[in-house]
C-alpha cells in the first residue's frame, strides 16, 4: 500500500516521490490534491498536490519542500517504504478550457502544482506564457518541464543568481501592459506572492486565478479549519477550492490564518526549522 | 450535584443489597420505588480534568442489581414505546436483579448491535427513562429507573468476562454490499448483512473508523478501546474495511455499481458540514468549528501532547457556542487541554439544552460556566487577526417557536464584552455534501440530506442510506436504527435476487 517507487532531491530542501496509488492515479485531474500522514497514530494529516500521475504505472507524483515535521519525516523515507495513509484526489479539478493567452506565474515550491495545470492548458490549446521564480538559483524546481510546455518562458531569482533579478510580480505587469493584454493569469506561490500577483493584475482587469494552501486536518469539508474569506463569504478551500478568484481572496486574513500554529510549531520542533519558516514567510 | 466517591458508593450498596436479596420476588410497588436509587460512580472532578480516562466509571454488581430492583416489571412497557430500537426493557433488567447476566446481555443484543456505546451516550432521560413508571411515581425523571446504565453494565461484564459471541454468518452468497461510512449506521448495516453471508466492504474516508463515535465524541465519555471491539467483532465476521477512501472522489459512487461488481450500496455518511453564525470575525484565528476542535484533540490525539504531531491552539479563556452534546464535549475537552476558563454560552435557558443531562452535570462539575440566554454578536481580534474577545447580547424567552421551544429574543442594547482568545462553534453540522455533488442521481432535500422511502431505499436503484445524511444531525441510536432497516431492505433485495437465479 502507498509504497514509494522513487524519491529524487530537486533542490536543497525540496523532494520529488512517486507513490503506488493506483485508484487515486486513475482520478484525478489537475488541480486536486492528497492528504497523507507518514504515521496514524499521531501523525499529521498534510496536504499536497499531484503535481502528477501515471494511470499505466499506477503511480502519483508529489514535490514538496520541507518545512517542519512531517514533510521532514517524509523526505526521510525512501524507495521501497510505504506511507500508512494517502487519501485523494481531494478539491476541486481546475477549469481547464481555451481561455486564449494564459500566464502560469509559479514562486519556489508552487511550480510543482502549476506544473499539470500550465499542461493541461497547454494541451487545451492556449497560449502559455510561464514565469517561475525563486529566491535563488538553487531553489528553482521543474524548471524544463516548464520550459517544454511554455510557448514563452521566464525566470526570476529573487538575488539575480539566475535569470531575471526581480519578483515574478515585475514581468507579470509588463504582459498585462500588453496589447492585447493576457486572458487570464494562475499563480500559485507562497500566500504572499499570490498576494501581490493578485495586486498586479487588479487594475489591468485580467481575471487571475490562484490555489490557496491553508491548513487542513481532513480535507472533505468536515472541520471547517482551511476556511478562508472570499468576496467576504467563508469558503472551504478543500471542497470549495484549492483555486479562487485572487481578486476576491482576503489574503491577509488567509496569512494570519495560516500561522496559527506558527510560534507552537516552532516551540516544537528544532531551529531548523526555524530558519524554514523565517524563509517561507519572506516569501518566494 | 453531591459528589459521593466510587468506594463510598460500592460500600453502600453491598450494605443495603442484604436487606432484598432473600425476597426479591416479592417485593410490593411501593417498597420499590422506596429503594434508592443508584448514584453513577465516577472520577474525582479535579482528578478527571486533567486525563482522557472515562468519567463515568459504571455501576459495581450491587449496584447494578439494586437498581434493577427498583424496575416495576410494568405490563404497559412504557420504556419500551420510547426505545427507539425496542430492546425488552424490563425483561433484561430483570435477568440483572436475579444477577444473571449472560441472559440479559442476550436480551438487549435481540435489539441493540451497540449497548456498550448507547448505554453511554443516549440520551436516556429524553427517551426510555422519561416515561418510566418509577420516575413518574417520585415525580423526577432523574429517578427513574437508570435503564441506560444498566444496559452499560451488561455490556461491560460482558467484555469483560471475555464473553462476547462472534455473530454467525451464513455461507457465501457471492452477493457484495458496500458501506460508505463507518459510524454507527454503517456498522450496524455492515453486521446486519455480513450475517447474511454476503460480502460487506466499509468504505471510510478518515484513517480511524468509527465516525463520530471516533472523531467527534471524546475518550472521557467513550473510550476508543469500546469502539475498536466493536470493529474487531466485525472483523472476524468477515467484513472488509478500507480506510482512506472517499466515496465520490477516490472512486465514484456510480462505479462501485457499474464498475466494481457491488450488488448493494449503504450511504452512512453522517452530517459532517460545520455550521458557523456567520458573524463578523468568526475567521480570526482562535475560532474554531467543533468538529476540528475536537478532531484534532481526538482523532489526531492532540490531548497527548509531545506525543501527538497536531497541533492545538493554546487557549486561556474559552467560550463555546451551542447548548448540545457536541458543545459540552468541546467545552469539557478545551478544560481538558489546559484552559482556565471554558464558558458554554447559550441563547436560551438550561431547561431547553439540548445535552445529556448526565453531561451537562459532569461539565458544572469539571468547573464549565453556563452563560445562558446569551449569544455571540462579534467576535474581536488584535492586529495579528487572533481572538481577544467576543461582543454578546442578552436574550429573554418568547413564544415558542416551530421547534416547540421558547424562542430567544434580543433585549435591545444588551451589548457586553466577554475576554476570551478562542471560541468554538458547536451550533450544529448540515450534510455532507460530498455524495450528493458528485452523485446527482440522489435526491436530496434542500438541507442536502438524502431522501429515503420507509425501506431507506434512495432515489437510486441499489442505493440506500440512513443514520445523520438522512436525519440531520441526530442520535447514535437513530442512526443505529435506520441501519438496521435498510440492511433488511438490502437482504431482502439480495434474496429475491438469488432465488430468481436459482429459478433461471
Ligand atoms: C491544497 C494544498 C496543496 C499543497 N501542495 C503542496 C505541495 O505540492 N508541495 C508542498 O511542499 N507543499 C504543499 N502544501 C503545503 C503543505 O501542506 C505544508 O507545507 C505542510 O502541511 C507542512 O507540514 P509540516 O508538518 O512539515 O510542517 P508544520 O510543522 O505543520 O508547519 C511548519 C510551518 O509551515 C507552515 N504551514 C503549515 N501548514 C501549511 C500549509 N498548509 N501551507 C503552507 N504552510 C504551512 C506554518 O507556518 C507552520 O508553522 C499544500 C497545501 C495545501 C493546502
Ligand atoms: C461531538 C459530538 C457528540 C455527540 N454526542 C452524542 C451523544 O452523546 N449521544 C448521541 O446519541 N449522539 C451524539 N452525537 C451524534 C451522533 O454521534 C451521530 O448522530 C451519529 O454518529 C451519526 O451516525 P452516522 O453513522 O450517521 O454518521 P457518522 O458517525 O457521522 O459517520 C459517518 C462516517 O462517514 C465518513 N464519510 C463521510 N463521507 C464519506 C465519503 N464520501 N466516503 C467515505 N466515508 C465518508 C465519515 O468520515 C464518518 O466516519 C454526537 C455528535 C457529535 C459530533
Ligand atoms: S417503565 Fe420503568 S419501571 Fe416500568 S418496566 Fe420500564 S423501566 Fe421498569
Ligand atoms: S480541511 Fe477540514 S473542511 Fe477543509
Amino acid at each position: 500500500m502507498n509504497k514509494i517507487l522513487y524519491k529524487k532531491q530537486l533542490s536543497q530542501d525540496v523532494f520529488l516521490m512517486k507513490l503506488h496509488s493506483p485508484l487515486i492515479s486513475q482520478e484525478r485531474s489537475a488541480g486536486q490534491f492528497i492528504i497523507l500522514q507518514v504515521d496514524d497514530d499521531y501523525g499529521e494529516r498534510i496536504p499536497l498536490t499531484i503535481a502528477d500521475a501515471d494511470p499505466v504505472e499506477g503511480s502519483i507524483t508529489i514535490i514538496f519542500q520541507v518545512v517542519g515535521k512531517t514533510t521532514q519525516q517524509l523526505s526521510k523515507l525512501n524507495e521501497g517504504d510505504e506511507l500508512p495513509a494517502l487519501v485523494g484526489p481531494l478539491g476541486k479539478p481546475t477549469h481547464i478550457e481555451k481561455f486564449g493567452t494564459v500566464v502560469c506565474v509559479g514562486g519556489g515550491i508552487g511550480v510543482a502544482p502549476l506544473h499539470p495545470i500550465a499542461e493541461a492548458l497547454k494541451d487545451a490549446g492556449n497560449k502559455v506564457i510561464t514565469i517561475i521564480g525563486a529566491r535563488n538559483k538553487d531553489l528553482l524546481i521543474l524548471e524544463d518541464e516548464m520550459k517544454t510546455i511554455a510557448d514563452e518562458f521566464i525566470v526570476c531569482t529573487d538575488d539575480g543568481s539566475y535569470g531575471r533579478k526581480s519578483l515574478v510580480t515585475e514581468p507579470l505587469k509588463e504582459i498585462c501592459e500588453r496589447n492585447p493584454k493576457p486572458d487570464m493569469v494562475i499563480a500559485i506561490g507562497p500566500p504572499v506572492m499570490m498576494k501581490f500577483c493578485a495586486e498586479t493584475t487588479r487594475p489591468f482587469n485580467v481575471f487571475t486565478q490562484v490555489s490557496l494552501n491553508t491548513i487542513m486536518v481532513d480535507g472533505t469539508g468536515m472541520c471547517g479549519g482551511c476556511r478562508v474569506n472570499v468576496a467576504n463569504e467563508a469558503k472551504f478551500v478543500c471542497v470549495d477550492g484549492p483555486e479562487f478568484d485572487a481578486h476576491k481572496v482576503d489574503f491577509d486574513n488567509m496569512i494570519s490564518r495560516l500561522n496559527s500554529y506558527k510560534e507552537f510549531e516552532k516551540e516544537m520542533h528544532n531551529c531548523y526549522l526555524e530558519s524554514e519558516i523565517d524563509r517561507k514567510e519572506r516569501g518566494i | 450535584m453531591n459528589h459521593k466517591s466510587a468506594e463510598q458508593l460500592s460500600i453502600e450498596a453491598k450494605e443495603l443489597i442484604v436487606n432484598y436479596l432473600d425476597k426479591y420476588d416479592e417485593l410490593k410497588n411501593k417498597e420499590r420505588t422506596a429503594i434508592p436509587s443508584q448514584e453513577m460512580p465516577s472520577q474525582e472532578p479535579e482528578v478527571r480534568i486533567k486525563n482522557l480516562d472515562e468519567v463515568a466509571l459504571g455501576y459495581t454488581i450491587e449496584q447494578a442489581r439494586i437498581e434493577a430492583m427498583r424496575c416495576l416489571q410494568c405490563v404497559k412497557k412504557t420504556c419500551v414505546d420510547d426505545c427507539p430500537v425496542r430492546i425488552d426493557i424490563p425483561r433484561f433488567i430483570n435477568h440483572i436483579a436475579h444477577a444473571e447476566f449472560e441472559n440479559a446481555a442476550a436480551v438487549i443484543k435481540e435489539a441493540s448491535l451497540l449497548p456498550a456505546i448507547c448505554g453511554r451516550v443516549c440520551p436516556q432521560e429524553v427517551q426510555c427513562q422519561q416515561t418510566c413508571m418509577v420516575g413518574k411515581a417520585l415525580k423526577d425523571v432523574d429517578k427513574a429507573v437508570a435503564i441506560g446504565r444498566l444496559e452499560r453494565f451488561i455490556a461491560d461484564w460482558e467484555r469483560s468476562t471475555g464473553k462476547i459471541s462472534i455473530p454467525e454468518v451464513k455461507h457465501e452468497t457471492g452477493k457484495k454490499v458496500a458501506v460508505v461510512g463507518s459510524g454507527p449506521a454503517g456498522l450496524v448495516v455492515a453486521a446486519d448483512c455480513r450475517r447474511e453471508g454476503h460480502h460487506v466492504t466499509v468504505f471510510e474516508a478518515f484513517h480511524k473508523l468509527g465516525g463520530v463515535l471516533r472523531y467527534g465524541i471524546p475518550e472521557f465519555r467513550l473510550p476508543n478501546d469500546i469502539i475498536d471491539r466493536e470493529i474487531d467483532t466485525l472483523t472476524q465476521m468477515g467484513v472488509e474495511f478500507q480506510t482512506n477512501f472517499v466515496v465520490g472522489k477516490t472512486r465514484k459512487l456510480m462505479d462501485l455499481i457499474n464498475k466494481d461488481g457491488y450488488h448493494a450500496v449503504f450511504v452512512g455518511t453522517g452530517a459532517g458540514l460545520p455550521m458557523f453564525m456567520n458573524i463578523e470575525g468568526e475567521n480570526l484565528v482562535g475560532v474554531f468549528s467543533a468538529n476540528e476542535y475536537l478532531t484534532r484533540a481526538n482523532l489526531m490525539r492532540a490531548f497527548e501532547k509531545g506525543k501527538a504531531d497536531t497541533p492545538i491552539y493554546p487557549s486561556k479563556n474559552v467560550a463555546v457556542l451551542g447548548g448540545g452534546n457536541v458543545a459540552m464535549d468541546a467545552a469539557r475537552m478545551a478544560k481538558r487541554l489546559g484552559a482556565e476558563n471554558v464558558y458554554v454560552v447559550y441563547r436560551r435557558t438550561e431547561v431547553e439544552m439540548p445535552a445529556r443531562k448526565e453531561e451537562v452535570a459532569h461539565a458544572k462539575e469539571e468547573g464549565i460556566e453556563f452563560y445562558f440566554l446569551q449569544n455571540a454578536k462579534k467576535i474581536l481580534g488584535n492586529e495579528k487577526g487572533r481572538v481577544n474577545a467576543m461582543e454578546c447580547l442578552r436574550y429573554e424567552l418568547g413564544e415558542p417557536d416551530s421547534s416547540g421551544r421558547r424562542r430567544p429574543v434580543v433585549i435591545p442594547g444588551s451589548e457586553f464584552i466577554l475576554d476570551v482568545d478562542t471560541i468554538i462553534v458547536a451550533i450544529g453540522n448540515g450534510s455532507n455534501p460530498l455524495i450528493s455533488q458528485t452523485t446527482p442521481e440522489i435526491n436530496v432535500n434542500k438541507w442536502g440530506n438524502i431522501l429515503v422511502d420507509e425501506t431507506q431505499k434512495t432515489s437510486v436503484d441499489r442505493i440506500f442510506a440512513g443514520g445523520d445524511i438522512v436525519l440531520g444531525a441526530a442520535t447514535v441510536i437513530l442512526a443505529m436504527g435506520e441501519g438496521r432497516r435498510a440492511a433488511a431492505s438490502i437482504n431482502k433485495m439480495l434474496a429475491d435476487e438469488i432465488g430468481k437465479e436459482k429459478i433461471e
